[in-house]
């Protein structure tokens, strides 16, 4: 959805969105990488599985929520992306427990 | 000014209150619910949500009897509400356990269990102390650390949130009134005429119910009453939703309908103050995760204080007015166990004019020196 | 555990320049910020942004400097990627998340920086992936250097959008269209609000930001009404009243209003601002609030904008150190003076903003009853009027019958909605209605760091 614009950005990161390896600037966000990685939808809401995508990138409305490195529902605007960071959807409710 | 005149006036618009209502205008007395506004103390928001029967009554079999009774009475006031308003409160009577944490708990909570059993006489209480192994089993990731549980097969749990709303909309959809932004600090009292003013209308009826919780002592006073109860802070922590996992409530852990894990039971005298103490949330934190380890990684996204209406002796106080016949009083901290009870035998009581005599031990009297001598 | 002399949450605009004051005159500080680096949202990014053509101007000249004084100055315990997930305002005493967990800090002051949030937009269609803030695409241009992709309509009003489409424009990707929602009207009722000299500067620089937008070829539709997105599993349309376009991104905005979800879980006296439209802390000369020990700069004090912001941190640090006890009253007050007419100055043109881009009725409470207002929990518009004509007198019971703001953003998003919604239902002014009360934890906290917090030293 977004595209970069490598001449003003040169240093990248390299990064696994959903499994699929991407470079994105240095310095960028998790969501931003989502956003970057072009996906349809980086959650899917807990309540009606509804798509969603990155809307505020400050912090505020927490649609961003994704999986980082193994880890559920982290506010993906608020982390910085660092090499090899394992970006993924969060969809619905995240596992816990003996399921997890 | 304007006077209205109404069957039954109740006094606070939480759980105690509403369910109470609900109940009176079941039985067909015009009843007007009178409720403070947006913001105020309201325990029934901060209710953690279990249909509780064990560790209900130690020492006071009326009441494990009472709780026992509501815990009976739910399932039908459920499945009413839902009819009349299409509003799911949640329930869920799977049973449940406590967790002991050591062999000394175990072992103090096997005695209590004992105990309650044994006041129960007749009527019968069926638990079991369950050791570790087995009750791993039962409730997959208990932590290494947990001795053993006490389990029954009364317990459940239900979401006050939804309970409230259903009772407040069953309630107005028998042609009830429900009245936000009146909060009552005065009223006169005759036998059988009581009016308090609300908004600029007074408000007339032969019959009042207190159920104002911590504002009831100031009240109570006025109509002939008494309701000496003070505030206990109890904090609650939530945790984001997680696909269903505990397969029933623990006393101090329940997983919501919609898939969050409410921990909680702290217990504070911080007389009127709602602020939260991070102190105390971490005790929380750590029994919550002594008892699941898994729960460590789960975000918490929400907490809260929240003042429970407490008698002296930890118990509800139930009763009526002998100066001012019509007038009662309801007080208690567990407005969702008891949401049964004061829906489906309390109100009818109170429509009838009085409270029967196996309500007699719950009178406020009971605090009154020269009474227990 | 260390006791500062001040510490300041948010290092943004204002946060920074109370940073800067506090530590010249001695006094001990810890700075606590969410971001990975110094800027706030307005100057996000900015040492590493500062050169990108598309970002000239105060960004990369003004900001640019501020970081790097703030980074410049010693006596700054600044701590990045640091949420602050409760305040004990008595005993002055913070509960932190950082990079390794959880912690405490202590300080004898708390300077609270929190800023701005835009102001939520609920039209039909806003949860849409591919609808996003306005302010939303400046962070990717800011952070990644990046811009959207496909046809770009830009939606709402406010200062904001012009620099955005004029810094896109800059970037290679100008708007195809700007759907500008100020009502007809507006520009008369600003005009007559006044400030229009002393704020000139501000005003010729909004003047070049418009012209290098439209002469970018960026279409603009004024007065515009009704507005939604619509699309199936994503925004392919956006439509208003009398018109409609495709759409691959389309980014909204109507201004912006203060951060005062930690002000609120303080439980700080706040009032609400007429002419912001929004809830602002009750703050003295000084942006010392109702509680003893907490003070609040910026826009979280009161929209002002960075300049604005700046001059307000500066004071606050300067009573802070009065407090202190290391500058009498009257080395203070002197040290203030060009502070305050800087303050003044940058504040000149706010009522003529404040007027020209008052959001209409529709935005505060959104009149499709299907609309959501609560993204998290996914609450309608028809659902909190019905909430509201049961009973619900504000946001809070609304929140206790519906679950609307129970979700992780704990109602950031959907607060002031609910408040309106109520208000127009029960035919009361929103400030009757009310306001959400927050409690901690500000931000999640996991249990196991909360578990695992370190025992308190005896004080």
């Amino acid at each position: 959805m977004f595209a970069t614009r490598p001449e003003f950005r040169p240093a990248t990161v390299e990064v696994l969105v959903d499994g699929q390896p991407l470079s994105v600037p240095e310095g960028a966000s998790a969501a931003a990488a989502l956003l970057l990685a072009g996906l349809a939808a980086s959650r899917e809401t807990p309540v009606s599985g509804a798509p969603r995508l990155p809307y505020c990138m400050m912090g505020v409305c927490f649609d961003c929520l994704a999986e980082i490195d193994g880890v559920a529902n982290r506010q993906a605007c608020m982390v910085t992306v660092r090499p090899g960071m394992r970006i993924a959807p969060q969809c619905g409710a995240r596992l816990a427990g003996t399921a997890a | 000014m304007r006077t209205e005149n109404h069957d039954a006036l109740v006094v606070g618009g939480g759980l105690v209150g509403a369910a109470i209502a609900y109940g009176l205008q079941r039985q067909g007395l015009r009843t007007l619910l009178l409720d403070e506004g947006d913001v105020a103390f309201r325990a029934s928001r901060g209710n953690f949500g279990l249909v509780w029967v064990q560790s209900k009554g130690l020492g006071a079999p009326h009441y494990q009897r009472w709780t026992r009774g509501s815990a009976e009475e739910w399932p039908a006031l459920a499945a009413e509400l839902r009819e009349k308003t299409g509003i799911g409160t949640g329930l869920h009577q799977p049973g449940g356990v406590h967790i002991c944490l050591s062999d000394e708990e175990f072992e103090k909570r096997g005695a209590a269990m004992a105990r309650l059993r044994r006041e129960a006489g007749n009527f019968g209480m069926e638990y079991r102390m369950i050791r570790g192994a087995e009750a791993r089993e039962m409730l997959p990731g208990l932590g290494p650390k947990v001795a053993g549980v006490s389990w029954t097969p009364y317990d459940g749990h239900a979401s006050p949130l939804s309970l409230l709303r259903a009772l407040h909309t069953g309630f107005t959809g028998l042609g009830g009134r429900y009245q936000p932004n009146a909060r009552v600090e005065r009223g006169t009292a005759a036998a059988n005429d009581f009016a308090v003013e609300a908004e600029g209308v007074l408000h007339r009826a032969p019959r009042i119910v207190l159920a104002a919780g911590l504002g009831n002592a100031e009240l109570a006073p006025r109509f002939g009453l008494s309701a000496p109860v003070r505030p206990e802070r109890g904090q609650i922590l939530v945790t984001e939703r997680t696909r269903q996992v505990l397969p029933m409530p623990t006393t101090t852990i329940r997983q919501t309908e919609e898939g969050s894990l409410m921990l909680g039971d702290s217990k504070e005298d911080a007389g009127f103050d709602l602020g939260q103490n991070p102190e105390v949330m971490k005790q929380i934190a750590r029994r919550a995760v002594l008892s699941f380890p898994w729960i460590a990684e789960l975000n918490l996204v929400r907490a809260w204080s929240a003042l429970r209406v407490m008698a002296p002796d930890g118990l509800p106080i139930y009763d009526q007015s002998e100066r001012f016949p019509g007038a009662f009083t309801a007080n208690c901290h567990s407005g969702v166990t008891l949401a049964g009870t004061h829906a489906n035998r309390l109100a009818p009581m109170i429509a009838a004019g009085a409270l029967e005599p196996e309500m007699a031990p719950f009178t406020a009297r009971r605090f009154d020196v020269r009474h227990a001598a | 555990m260390k006791e500062f002399d001040l510490a300041i949450v948010g290092a943004g605009p204002a946060g920074m320049s109370a940073a800067l004051e506090a530590a010249g005159l001695g006094l001990s500080v810890l700075v606590l910020d969410e971001q990975p680096a110094p800027g706030g949202q307005i100057f996000r990014g900015v040492e590493r942004a500062a050169g990108d053509p598309a970002l000239a101007g105060e960004y990369a000249v003004a900001g640019a400097l501020l970081a790097r004084r703030f980074r410049a100055m010693p006596n700054i315990d600044y701590r990045p990627e640091t949420t602050v997930w409760h305040i004990d305002a008595e005993a002055g005493l913070l509960s932190l998340r950082g990079p390794r967990g959880g912690g405490m800090a202590r300080a004898a002051r708390i300077l609270l920086a929190t800023g701005a949030q835009e102001r939520p937009v609920p039209v039909p269609g806003w949860t849409l992936p591919g609808v996003m803030s306005a302010g939303a695409a400046q962070i990717m241009l800011k952070q990644a250097g990046a811009v959207p992709e496909g046809r770009l309509v830009l939606a709402g009003q406010g200062p904001l959008m012009w620099l955005l489409a004029a810094q896109l424009a800059r970037a290679g990707k100008p708007p195809a269209l700007l759907l500008e929602t100020t009502p007809r009207g507006a520009l008369r009722r600003a005009l007559a609000r006044g400030g229009l000299w002393r704020g000139r500067a501000m005003l010729a620089k909004g003047a070049a930001l418009l012209w290098e937008a439209r002469r970018s070829g960026m279409k603009v539709v004024s007065g515009v009404r009704g507005l939604r997105a619509e699309g199936e599993g994503r925004v392919r349309r956006v439509a208003w009243e009398g018109g409609a376009t495709e759409c691959g991104v389309l980014l909204l905005h109507e201004g912006v209003i203060p951060s005062t979800h930690v002000s609120r879980a303080l439980g700080l006296e706040h009032e609400w601002d007429e002419a912001q439209l929004c809830w602002r802390p009750v703050l003295d000369g000084w942006g010392a609030s109702s509680a003893p020990r907490i003070a609040i700069a910026g826009d979280g004090g009161g929209i002002g904008g960075w300049q604005a912001a700046v001059e307000a941190g500066a004071l606050a640090a300067l009573d802070a150190a009065h407090r202190a006890g290391r500058l009498d009253a009257a080395a203070r007050d002197r040290r203030a003076a060009p502070h305050r007419a800087a303050l003044g100055a940058a504040l000149a043109l706010r009522p003529f903003l404040d007027a020209l881009h008052a959001p209409s009725p529709a935005v505060l409470a959104p009149p499709e009853d299907a609309t959501l207002v609560c993204r998290c929990e996914e609450v309608t518009a028809g659902q909190v009027r019905q909430a509201a004509r049961l009973g619900a007198t504000g946001p809070n019971q609304v929140k206790a019958y519906l679950r609307a703001g129970m979700g992780p953003c704990q109602g950031r998003m959907c607060g002031a909605t609910v408040a309106a919604l109520v208000a127009e239902t029960r035919g009361i002014p929103v400030r009757e209605a009310g306001v959400l009360r927050p409690r901690a934890p500000y931000k999640p906290i996991t249990v196991g760091e909360l578990a695992d917090l370190p025992e308190e030293e005896p004080a």
